[in-house]
């Protein structure tokens, strides 16, 4: 790279080099249940995005305000407040998936990925950077998540964003699904390979251990 | 009593919190390196837990649900202030397990010294809130919710535990070097689970 944009790095570098899913091994509690299906998947990265990046601005701007005793309790009452804002929005307008998503509209508040980047980068940065880095992260974390869904939805289910690409055996076509790829310890083994994956694609995030 | 056996069998093995719900994944997958540390902290957890589910419906029950303040002012039985849920049960959470960390201080030194550094980590585990929430979408009442409670957290250590101690082992063999520890044990964690499902229709 001939130059190095910081704000192009604060967005990318999360996706690939640092992801908050794959590497730093944060956010994973309340992501997996929801990749069953791509829509699903879809409002979840949707909200986290948007927290991540509101929560990381609106920490950075009451930084200086901040005494540092009480700072964990200060974020997770701005976290917390913005949840409250995305999930009436999605019982408002997306009532049905809200429904489906239960209680992981809730967790997103202890999700590591939000308190992690609001205490690790927007506590030391101007908000616009942290804007930014919300994004990338919160970029980074839909990635995975969108990854692992169209998988199970495609070999759970053979659609994706519920229409039919694989014919099902029962409805006279010739795909049978993966009846594994519905249950919960799919996400784990494909997020396994996942990380496998993009460790033997960039070696240096091997860990030692 | 048997409602109650049936409920605390269900939430440690069949809707095993951190293998069924991947709740409290983070400290579960940081945490698992040592049987020691991670007993610690499977302790620490089924403790709060205990603690803050039966709290949290109380608070639910008698200031947040729909109606749940006719008790102040019949003019107030029109309010629902539900809507205020996650705030709440994640301020009872941090203020529960700030109080629990004082007292363990005070009266039970050796039992503090044992537990410290994991209590201040578990006010912002999703396990714990996530045991609140599931407590209010099924509308518990306060017995059943303090069962839950220790049920799920009992499970929580379970799997924990169990997971540590195969990791333990899991340093003297030889994976692809890409697939070394995370990667690993995600993969690990994916089979104790299909284990777990095994359990799946149990009843008492």
């Amino acid at each position: 790279m001939a130059q190095r944009n910081p704000a192009r790095d604060a967005l990318i570098d999360p996706i690939f080099n640092n992801n908050p899913i794959a590497l730093q091994v944060l956010g994973i509690c309340s992501a997996l249940a929801v990749t069953t299906r791509m829509d699903t998947a879809l409002v979840m990265s949707a909200a986290v995005v948007g927290v991540t990046m509101s929560s990381n601005f609106f920490v950075s701007v009451l930084r200086h305000h901040i005494p540092t005793n009480i700072r964990i309790i200060v974020q997770l009452t701005i976290i917390a407040s913005l949840v409250i804002v995305v999930d009436q929005v999605l019982k408002a307008y997306l009532f049905e998936i809200s429904q489906q998503l239960s209680v992981f509209v809730g967790l997103i508040i202890t999700n590591c990925i939000i308190m992690g980047r609001a205490e690790a980068y927007a506590m030391q940065n101007p908000p616009a950077m942290s804007l930014i880095d919300g994004l990338g992260n919160g970029l980074g974390y839909g990635a995975i998540l969108m990854g692992t869904a169209a998988l199970r939805e495609l070999f759970g289910f053979g659609s994706l964003f519920g229409t039919q690409l694989l014919p099902l055996a029962a409805e006279g076509g010739w795909y049978t699904p993966n009846g594994l790829m519905v249950l919960s310890p799919s996400a784990f083994f494909i997020i396994g390979f996942f990380i496998w994956a993009l460790r033997a694609w960039k070696p240096e995030q091997v860990e030692s251990d | 009593m048997e409602h109650y056996i049936n409920l605390a069998v269900k939430a440690v093995f069949v809707e095993n919190m951190a293998l069924a719900f991947f709740l409290g994944m983070c400290s579960f997958l940081a945490v698992s390196r040592q049987v020691k540390t991670a007993f610690g902290l499977g302790v620490a957890v089924i403790f709060v837990l205990t603690i803050t589910v039966p709290m949290n419906n109380l608070i639910y029950t008698r200031l947040l649900q729909p109606g749940a303040l006719a008790w102040l002012h019949p003019s107030l039985a029109e309010q629902d202030l539900s809507f205020l849920g996650f705030l709440t049960y994640i301020g009872t959470i941090a203020a529960m397990v700030q109080i629990v960390e004082m007292t363990l201080d005070r009266f039970a030194p050796p039992l503090h010294a044992a537990l410290g550094i994991f209590l201040p980590l578990i006010a912002v585990n999703c396990a714990i809130l996530g045991a609140s929430l599931f407590m209010v979408e099924r509308s518990y009442t306060l017995a059943e919710s303090t069962v839950f409670g220790l049920g799920s957290g009992i499970g929580w250590a379970l799997a924990i535990i169990a997971l540590a101690g195969i990791r333990e082992r899991l340093r003297y063999s030889n994976p692809p070097p890409a697939l070394r520890g995370l990667g690993l044990t995600f993969i690990l964690v994916g089979l104790m689970a299909l284990g777990f499902m095994a359990f799946g229709g149990v009843q008492l």
